[in-house]
């Protein structure tokens, strides 16, 4: 076997970060992941596209507006193995809480009643929201699921230790919904 | 005199038990230490066997029988953990998740929640249906306590305590199917109701998020349920 | 009442009726009532009376002649004539056919296969008596077998003969009805129930409604029957609100039994005392299962409970119970009359006697019909229902409402029994049986089976609650054609859990449409995935794009 490194992408979509952080949270141990992957696109770094061939890609947050479900058709296509990464992604989570509401009523309440300035919606320059926040499995096919808010650094490593061994990883007792 | 106690034997997951006459498959597999998942059955009130995660497999049955009402029988060969009852498990919390809105991430009883444990232990790391969002009230009425309709999977624990242990009956359903939902007295505030006693049983007896104190933060809110086996030997053991 | 009395009725009722040359029975069943019966039938009285021939021919308000479709039904005795889609204006016509020959345009040939292929044992007195006198209902023979059961007859021999004619419940599961009752028979009780389970919701199906509505009396002698024989005192009939007509002559029947003494203390001048009560449901389709039936007599929500115990050992607040359908205890009274060995003759080895169906859907004659069991599905399709109209194709029938399942043209041969019914996917059922042709869609017809189911559902386990819910989503997927094949298999999964592990009955049949119109129509369901399309053209398919997410 070549020693190529294993290409490894993160994406944030509609989530608060906290999975990105809790990803940090992995300390020295991101040290020895370096040896084995390339981080080839993710909020930590500065590729603006998303590449093509990747091997494993973390995504976290939900699907909520037009670019989340343009980009998440394309991290599927060129993706190998897909991670829902955080309870966002695998379950819709704080985002989708606005799914029991009409989309515009959402807008009216935070962009009319509840705004000092009065504000018409902004339209330009933004990608609309969805009328409902979906996880992303209700939109493209899903490898592993990593559920928790966040998932634990150690649950995270795991993941990617696995993968990278060739594994599909059991992530059932490594977190849970909500933590 | 008292009638003498009869002796059955069976075997649980292979192992061979003895139980008492009259007690259920989930109590006798209780005291050998096998925990069969539930989320209605509840040591101290009446069994209703409905949300069928306890369904275990009998040999010679036609059918899976609840453990929570079945007697034992002598010579029941019980199977309480094959693949196929943990794939049922799985499929059933996943419809509980998929049914309301169960965002545990800031929910009061994220990390006491007997829902979001048993789907852990049973390995539930995604829903495969798609979630229903349905439009729920929150009840904040009463003046210590408050329901969230988002949380509740209709295990109806709430309900019999209410009825069977406190005997005030606030607690009801009302509608029938997908549509049905917990009542407090004949569909009123919880708050308006004349015959709540404010004892807070229904709130820990409730295994999800949606009974819970108020004044409690994400996290914050745990169950104690010492107090039921107590209470049902004291009114003359109805356990 | 004593038998002496009973016997003086039955000679004065005779008697009266020979005094009549002839006898119009128009059809007052709810069927012909919707397309104006009651205005026929007082039109022809005024005929009748037009013509100063009310001592000579009596009109009468009967039950169910069968040929719904072909109402208002009217039947001409002795001549034994039938009239059908009779209107008001038609009745000076059919007055004077009584004298001269019969108004041609209006009769419906009775040599026709829909009559001739029946067998009526339950509907025997429907057509011809008036299910608003009990005296008519005596004058055929009525509350005979009681009287021999009270006078002749010990209780173990009464379940005896039962056992012996092989009658199963008619309710749908077909559990043997002798077993029932000789297990109500010896469970222990202070006090004992009968209860008739009248809370028919099967869409489609109304045979427990026209029995109810063609000859009441029959059903009320079984019960009492029943209550001799299980040692009951208290029986209740258990029927839907959604029946006002069949309530109606309920009561009306209720109160001639009871003034004859046929119902109430010391019946026949016996020790046996048995009292009939109706309650009325309020329209919940799970109320037909008997353990929600109980709740909702005993004024509780009308939720099942799992069985064991059974009701035969712990019903009505917590006594021995039998619950038997309209039709098993309508089929008593001539079992007792005739033997169980007589009854036992009819029908297949498993399966005895006759079986009530409403025949509906794409087939050219619906009504109701009354066929022997055995019968094959292909007589009734295509003898009895006259085969499918405007030269379309067949592709299934459907029996057993929304638990049964849909059997393709394979299996038209097959006979009409228990065994075999359950062994291609589908039930016997209370006796619904839609047929449907080329322009009916599987996939739209399993998701309508699948919808009633999911808004019946009381909510009580979560299998049914939910999974109904989500088998009705994943086909609404399917039948606009936004699945995929993975919806597919989760549909397959789902069905699997619902039937397995549900509370009750309608649960655990909820997934049979589903099921059997996969096995046997799987390729319609590929279709409206893969290509996209509805090949009956019934299904409104849209395009992925048009989808919002």
């Amino acid at each position: 076997m070549s020693q190529r490194k294993m290409r490894l992408a993160t994406v944030w979509l509609d989530g608060c970060s906290g999975c990105h952080m809790s990803f940090l949270d992995m300390d020295e141990r991101l040290i020895e992941l370096a040896e084995k992957v390339e981080l080839v696109y993710s909020p930590f770094v500065d590729a603006k596209d998303f590449p093509q061939d990747v091997d494993i890609t973390l995504v976290e947050g939900s699907v909520s507006t037009e670019e989340d479900l343009h980009k998440i058709r394309l991290i599927r296509d060129r993706t190998k193995i897909l991670v829902a990464f955080g309870d966002c992604a695998v379950t819709g989570n704080v985002p989708a809480m606005r799914n029991r509401f009409r989309l515009k009523d959402i807008m009216e309440r935070v962009y009319s009643q509840n705004s000092t300035h009065k504000n018409d919606p902004p339209v330009d320059g933004i990608p609309a929201l969805l009328p409902k926040v979906r996880p992303i499995h209700e939109i493209v096919k899903v490898d592993v699921f990593l559920p928790g808010c966040p998932p634990k650094a150690e649950a995270i490593y795991f993941v990617l230790k696995e993968l990278i061994e060739g594994r599909i990883p059991d992530t059932s007792q490594l977190s849970r919904f909500g933590a | 005199m008292r009638a003498p106690v009869r002796i059955k034997t069976l075997t649980i997951d292979g192992k061979e038990v003895s139980a008492k006459e009259g007690e259920t498959i989930w109590q006798v597999a209780r005291e050998n230490g096998i925990d069969i998942p539930t989320l209605c059955y509840l040591e101290g009130l009446s069994p209703v066997g409905a949300c069928r995660l306890c369904l275990v497999e009998v040999k010679g049955a036609n059918r899976l029988l609840p453990a929570c009402v079945t007697q034992v029988e002598e010579g029941m060969e019980v199977t309480t953990n094959s693949e196929r009852l943990v794939n049922y498990r799985r499929m059933i919390l996943e419809l509980l998740f998929s049914e309301r809105n169960h965002t545990c991430s800031v929910c009061v009883v994220n990390g006491h929640c007997e829902l979001q444990r048993l789907a852990q232990r049973l390995g539930v790391t995604h829903v495969r249906f798609p979630y229903r969002y349905p439009d729920l009230p929150v009840d904040a009425s009463h003046e210590r306590f408050a329901i969230d309709h988002n949380r509740c999977i209709l295990c109806t624990r709430c309900v019999r305590v209410c009825d069977e242990i406190e005997g005030a009956h606030v607690w009801d359903v009302m509608g029938r199917g997908i549509k049905s939902q917990i009542i407090a007295d004949l569909n009123q505030p919880w708050g308006t109701s004349d015959v709540c006693t404010s004892c807070g049983k229904c709130v820990h007896v409730c295994p999800t998020g949606a009974i819970f104190e108020k004044g409690k933060a994400v996290a914050e809110m745990e169950k104690r349920r010492q107090f039921l086996p107590y209470l049902t030997i004291m009114r003359g053991g109805k356990q | 009442m004593t038998v002496d009395e009973l016997q003086q009725l039955v000679a004065k009722e005779q008697e009266a009726k020979q005094r009549y040359k002839s006898c119009i029975n128009v059809c007052v069943a709810t069927g012909c009532i919707m397309c104006d019966s009651e205005r026929v039938k007082e039109a022809i009285e005024e005929a009748v009376k037009e013509r100063g021939l009310e001592k000579e021919v009596i009109v009468k308000g009967v039950g169910c002649l069968g040929l719904c479709s072909a109402g208002p039904m009217i039947y001409v005795e002795p001549e034994g004539i039938i009239y059908h889609k009779v209107s008001p204006e038609d009745a000076p016509a059919i007055v004077q056919g009584l004298i001269s020959t019969p108004v041609e345009r209006l009769v419906c040939p009775s040599e026709m296969p829909f009559f001739k292929r029946q067998v009526k044992i339950v509907m025997e007195n429907s057509g011809t008596i008036d299910p608003e006198r009990i005296e008519d209902y005596i004058a055929v023979g009525g509350y005979q077998a009681l009287m021999k059961v009270l006078t002749e007859m010990s209780p173990s021999e009464v379940i005896e003969e039962v056992t012996k004619s092989g009658l199963r419940g008619r309710g749908g599961a077909g559990y043997p009805t002798g077993l029932k009752w000789s297990t109500v028979a010896k469970a222990n009780g202070d006090r004992k129930f009968v209860v008739c389970n009248a809370d028919e919701g099967d869409p489609g199906a109304y045979m427990d409604r026209t029995i109810l509505e063609s000859d009441p009396h029959r059903v009320i002698e079984g019960m009492v029957i029943a209550a001799y024989a299980v040692g009951a005192q208290q029986g209740y009939i258990y029927v839907r609100a959604e029946y006002p007509l069949a309530i109606k002559r309920l009561r009306t029947a209720i109160r001639q039994a009871e003034r004859l003494n046929l119902l109430g203390n010391n019946i026949f001048g016996t020790t046996f005392s048995f009292h009939i009560e109706l309650r009325i449901g309020a329209g919940a389709f799970v109320c037909g299962e008997e353990t929600a039936l109980i709740a909702s007599i005993e004024g509780k929500r009308g939720t099942p409970r799992p069985r064991p115990p059974y009701p035969a050992e712990y019903g009505l607040w917590g006594y021995p119970t039998l619950i038997n359908n309209v039709e098993t205890f309508a089929n008593i009274p001539s079992i007792i009359r005739n033997g169980g060995d007589w009854f036992a003759k009819i029908g297949t080895e498993k399966s005895k006697g006759t079986k009530v169906f409403a025949l509906a859907g794409r087939v050219v004659n619906t009504g109701l019909i009354e066929v022997p069991m055995g019968i094959t599905l292909r007589e009734i399709v295509f003898e009895i229902g006259g085969g499918i109209p405007e030269g379309r194709k067949f592709k299934a029938v459907q029996t057993g409402g929304p638990s049964g399942g849909c059997i393709p043209e394979q299996f038209l041969d097959l006979p009409v029994d228990y065994e075999s019914l359950t062994k291609v996917g589908s039930i016997m059922g209370s006796g619904g049986m839609i047929v449907m042709d080329e322009t009916s869609c599987m996939v739209d017809v399993a998701k309508f089976f699948v919808e009633f189911c999911m808004s019946e559902s009381c909510g009580k386990c979560i299998p049914c609650r939910v999974g109904t819910y989500h088998m009705h989503e994943l086909l609404s997927r399917i039948t606009s054609g936004i699945a995929t094949m993975r919806d597919l298999e989760l549909l397959e999964e789902l069905c699997d859990l619902v039937k397995n592990t549900s509370l009750c009955g309608l649960g655990q049949t909820a997934p049979n449409p589903v099921l059997s119109t996969l096995r046997y129509f799987r390729n319609e369901y590929e279709a409206h995935i893969l290509d996209k399309s509805c090949p009956s053209g019934v299904c409104p398919i849209r395009r992925l794009e048009e989808v919002p997410v």
